[in-house]
């Protein structure tokens, strides 16, 4: 299947759950591997997923990337890049939340591998994730101030007690 | 004394003296213990710490602490312009740049629609196989080495000198390349490489055999390494496994023959998948040998570029190196396969000479995040075995 007609299949599935789809242009591989569609309803993206994994004739078996994006406007995104190993079809998604109130329904039920991707997002955008096993941060310090990857970052001039040097 | 055989005489006497062969060991009190390996340790390949919860010698439970090496690689990548992104791309993966810097290039290739030179194609699938072989011979001599055989190490070490000779021939620098730029290559190849390529393929076939005789074959090793680690395969779909972790559980998969970029597809070879020859499907040995399989595979690869590779070309590799790298508004997710499995890249352009977003999906990083699950219910010794043979690079994992 195309994901665009993935992506009709999940429209006539979730109804006004899916938002607009985003065509990317560019080559055939931005078409195919690039192109995703938005989840409008953020409490509903564990239910999208767990259909396109378990659906038979979508059985996305794989997520490929879990990765989180500030869009600069005052609201973060998750986008969720998936495969199906068995069926050779892609499809990308992505929720946007507002930056104050970002918390996203957790995908590691789904796929294992959103776990740790899911801790990264944490730690590097601030993402809350909902009934996430074990939200820690993953890379940086547990008592690490702030999300760095967010585009208002304020570097620090400690880190306890030590200057950082520039 | 005599205070002592007072205290002595108040004890309570047991009455009765149970014989050893009576004592039920299930109700004997025993206690967890938390050990922790690393962050310095030579078997966790890098700066990582492991958290084993041990009963007695079983590990029940692995939790790995990451970040001892973050050096904020996607914040860098924020402020710098595309063509600069690619040394850091070289620090992420430093046991197998090359891979890394063909998946950086071909992402904003795509971005921008460019096409490379024919050349400079042969060129690159030939430099990424040499790094794969590389990568690989690092890999299969350090997982010797947590297994306990120091020899084969050397011999793959002094392999590898041959590989980084070459590289060094062509672009001066050994480790990190900053070889493969968004368009082109930085230098276009030294005359003698071809030869040298020509030789090291026949020194490394002798190699590869040898190895096979005192490691992989040798009955000491794979009592060692067999039957442990295992990893089945749904677990390993689901959990995002790429690589030789992947074929290693039996399913084919392979980015060069499964999502052919570049020209791969112009090249015959095999996608090695492990079959539990030394005991379960998807153990450590199975690892072991999808990756001495794939080594031959990209001797064959090698041996094929050679034969059609356009030596009268005299194009200049940086002919279609853009003056200015700006892509359209727009997002990508491009991948290649690297010697550790699926490396992606989700980038983000604003209409920007800088990226908006660049995300790293490495391979290592979601292979290690496997551990815990292939590693409960083994032995402490073999929890160093399991993480050898998952082959990590911390470069990559905390990036």
């Amino acid at each position: 299947m195309t994901n665009t007609e993935i992506y009709d299949k999940l429209k006539s599935a979730f109804g006004p759950v899916i938002g607009e789809w985003h065509e990317q242009t560019g080559g055939e591989y931005m078409k195919r591997l690039s192109s995703y569609a938005d989840v409008a309803d953020t409490s509903f993206i564990r239910d999208v997923c767990l259909y396109l994994r378990d659906e038979p004739g979508l059985e996305f078996d794989s997520l490929l990337l879990l990765s989180s994006v500030d869009n600069g406007d005052k609201t973060l995104s998750v986008a969720y890049h998936l495969e199906s190993k068995t069926m050779r079809h892609y499809i990308a998604l992505k929720v946007t939340v507002p930056l104050d109130n970002a918390i996203v329904p957790s995908v590691t039920e789904v796929w294992s591998h959103a776990n740790w991707q899911e801790r990264e997002a944490w730690d590097m955008m601030g993402i809350k994730f909902l009934n996430h096993p074990d939200m820690r941060r993953i890379l940086l310090d547990d008592d690490w101030v702030g999300h760095p990857l967010r585009k208002d970052y304020v570097y620090p001039d400690y880190y306890r007690g030590m200057k950082v040097p520039y | 004394m005599e205070v002592l055989e007072r205290k002595m005489q108040t004890l309570p006497v047991p009455t009765k003296v149970i014989p050893a062969e009576q004592i039920d060991p299930k109700r004997l009190r025993t206690e967890e213990m938390v050990l922790n390996v690393g962050p310095q340790h030579p078997s966790t390949h890098g700066v990582l710490r492991l958290e084993a919860v041990l009963d007695g010698e079983l590990v029940i439970d692995v939790v790995p602490f990451l970040g001892y090496l973050h050096r904020c690689f996607e914040k860098h990548a924020e402020a710098m312009t595309y063509p600069q992104v690619v040394p850091y791309v070289d620090r992420m993966d430093y046991l197998a740049p090359m891979n890394g810097e063909l998946g950086y290039a071909l992402a904003v290739e795509r971005m921008m629609g460019i096409e490379v030179p024919e050349k400079v194609e042969y060129i690159r699938v030939l430099f990424n196989e040499l790094q794969r072989i590389a990568s690989h011979l690092v890999a299969v001599g350090t997982f010797g080495m947590d297994a306990g055989a120091f020899t084969p190490f050397l011999y793959c070490f002094r392999d590898r000198e041959d590989v980084l000779e070459i590289f060094e021939k062509t672009c001066g620098a050994r480790l990190l390349y900053n070889y493969i730029w968004v368009g082109g290559l930085s230098h276009d190849l030294h005359p003698d490489v071809l030869s040298m390529c020509r030789a090291f393929v026949k020194k490394s076939r002798a190699t590869h055999k040898e190895i096979n005789e005192l490691l992989t074959f040798n009955k000491i090793f794979v009592e060692r390494v067999a039957n442990i680690g295992i990893l089945k395969p749904d677990v390993a779909i689901n959990g995002g496994a790429s690589g030789p972790m992947l074929r290693g559980s039996g399913v084919k998969w392979d980015l060069r023959r499964d999502d052919p970029y570049s020209i791969y597809d112009r090249f015959e070879f095999e996608v090695p998948v492990g079959t539990g020859m030394m005991g379960t499907l998807g153990d450590c040995f199975d690892r072991h040998w999808v990756r001495m399989c794939e080594w031959e595979q990209s001797l064959n690869i090698i041996e094929q570029v050679l034969e059609k590779f356009p030596q009268n070309d005299k194009t200049d590799v940086q002919k279609a190196v853009p003056k200015r790298i700006k892509p359209a508004a727009g997002e990508i997710y491009s991948r290649v396969e690297t010697a550790r499995g699926e490396l992606g890249y989700y980038i983000i352009s604003k209409d920007n000479i800088n990226p908006w977003r660049v995300k790293v999906r490495s391979p290592a990083f979601v292979n290690l995040s496997l551990l815990p699950i292939i590693s409960r219910g083994y032995l402490m010794a073999d929890l160093i075995v399991i993480l050898g043979s998952v082959d990590i690079v911390l470069g990559e994992v905390d990036r």
